[in-house]
């Protein structure tokens, strides 16, 4: 099995915005949230990303920054394949596992368990394989029974601890975790934590859009500061925390 | 590594979701179990109120148009059993990817998985609704024979068609959202141009108007509607509407495919 790996060149993502055109936008707007609103073309397009270039190895913890809209879920999306980039390239080997949006690829009504299977099926596994890994998923998540009630019974973070169970139970090659996962407690945090930490440096590449600082401190060392839909830097944690924020996070962090 | 705009991508998408099978299989089965939840009859309601319309339709018509009654009530119910098909893979084949929309931008998956799940979810509805054609056939017994076995590859023809066209009215219906309001009406237009609820036949043995029905000849559903329903009913097989079918099956595989070449990979931008 070769190594997963993600090689992103001159990329960008446009969206068309095809009921925006009677808006009038007589230039470009820059603001501070948000990718930049082009106007060259008759529908209106927002460049969501735009001179991507980035090379992923084998053991790349990756934090994503920035603000609202700077397009940190954009470009965990053109990592996982669902977008294609507009122009340039973006190729990805391995097998990903994305944890986006939780609610999607859930069915409310159905079991807890049948969720596990489907969530399963949709990142390439078999109903065979899924059965043989349902029972440390259960007892990851800790969620017992109440894994035979419909899905929408459960709480948010009860939600959570299932997506979780699901991508860490399955091998992937490359994880892709989007904000959101936080609404768990910090009990089950600690220990998802330590299956991260696990996964990532048995196999793979981890990159991880956050807003907690804590978390990110615990689970990568490299860091892409992201602004207005391109990279403004990547390099060590530390440093682009530093610059991102204005001071030095890991510092204080470490003090506490 | 090819373009996104490449014949290798476009064929890989369609190859990698037939290798999900168990995904769709399981998902159309899901829809259907679904929309009849915690209802007592479950899925049988779908062959139930076939039965109740084709019963209606029949009975209701048969006597407009002065029919046998043994003859037309299941010329309507199959008639009918067919249309609901290729109506299901029309209607819901163009909100196939707006209906997904959430799973195509969150979750990275082949294209062609949903169209599988749906035609796939017709195919079941039909394995419901066949039951009313098996139970009229008992009743008001057909002169079925070998011949008959020839709506199996006409089937087989019609899911096929199902999957060209879910691709391609769905990705123009998710560039151009006028299209599904559309295809909505023009659906119903058509059900009454072709030959379900009144009988092609009947109409050529008028001279006034025999001419005149010939123009039906120009609706391709009625070739569909008829390569099925000829050996169902145990009625002569006409190859012309075989000839026609064929012809329809290759174009619109070979347009569905452009279609899926050129614009697959941006399907998840208009969702």
């Amino acid at each position: 099995m070769t190594d997963p790996t993600i090689d992103i060149r001159d990329a960008r993502v446009d969206f068309p915005i095809f009921d925006a055109k009677s808006r009038s936008l007589k230039k470009a707007v820059l603001g501070k949230a948000g990718g930049r609103i082009g106007t060259e073309s008759k529908v209106p397009i927002i460049e969501a990303l735009r001179d991507i270039n980035l090379s992923l190895r084998k053991g790349a913890r990756v934090a994503l920054v920035g603000h609202n809209g700077a397009g940190k879920s954009t470009l965990l999306r053109l990592m996982s394949g669902i977008y294609e980039p507009t122009r340039g390239q973006a190729v990805v080997q391995g097998k990903v596992a994305p944890v986006f949006d939780l609610a999607v690829g859930m069915d409310p009504e159905i079991t807890g368990l049948d969720n596990i299977l489907i969530r399963g099926l949709f990142l390439g596994m078999t109903k065979k394989q899924m059965e043989s890994r349902v029972d440390d998923i259960a007892a990851f998540t800790e969620l017992g029974d109440y894994l035979d009630m419909p899905l929408r019974t459960y709480s948010t973070g009860m939600r959570v601890r299932l997506a979780l169970g699901v991508v860490t139970s399955i091998d992937p090659e490359i994880l892709l975790l989007d904000e959101g996962i936080g609404a768990v407690d910090a009990q089950f945090l600690a220990k998802a934590r330590d299956r991260l930490n696990e996964l990532v440096e048995r196999s793979g590449i981890l990159v991880f859009a956050s807003h907690s600082d804590e978390f990110l401190a615990d689970l990568c060392d490299t860091a892409i500061w992201m602004e207005h839909g391109t990279i403004r830097e990547h390099g060590p944690l530390r440093e682009v925390l530093h610059h991102y924020k204005g001071h030095d996070v890991l510092a204080e962090l470490e003090r506490r | 590594m090819p373009g996104p705009r490449s014949w290798t991508r476009a064929f890989d998408d369609l190859s990698q979701g037939w290798r999900q099978r168990s995904l769709w299989g399981y998902l159309g089965w899901q829809d259907i179990k679904q929309r009849y939840r915690r209802s007592v009859l479950g899925p049988l309601w779908i062959s139930i109120s076939m039965a109740v319309i084709a019963t209606a339709m029949g009975i209701l018509y048969g006597a407009l148009f002065n029919e046998d009654i043994k003859t037309f009530l299941p010329y309507v119910a199959t008639g009918l059993l067919i249309w609901n098909f290729i109506q299901g893979c029309i209607l819901e084949g163009s909100e196939v990817f707006i209906a997904n929309e959430g799973l195509i931008r969150f979750l990275p998956a082949p294209l062609s998985l949903h169209v599988y799940r749906l035609v796939w979810r017709q195919v079941l509805f039909f394995a419901h609704n066949v039951i009313v054609w098996v139970i009229l056939m008992i009743i008001f017994p057909h002169p079925l024979g070998w011949m008959s076995l020839m709506a199996l590859p006409a089937f087989a023809v019609l899911v096929l068609n199902g999957g060209w066209i879910t691709i391609l009215s769905g990705i123009l219906a998710t560039r151009f959202r006028d299209i599904p309001p559309i295809v909505a009406s023009l659906t119903q237009l058509v059900f009454f141009m072709t030959p379900i609820v009144w009988s092609y036949d009947r109409l050529q043995e008028n001279p006034a108007v025999a001419e005149r029905a010939r123009i039906a000849e120009l609706n391709p559903v009625l070739h569909f509607i008829e390569i099925l329903r000829e050996p169902m009913l145990g009625d002569a097989i006409t190859w012309r509407h075989w000839i026609v079918v064929g012809v329809i099956t290759v174009v619109g595989w070979a347009v569905a495919l452009v279609c899926m070449r050129n614009y697959r990979a941006r399907v998840a931008y208009w969702v």
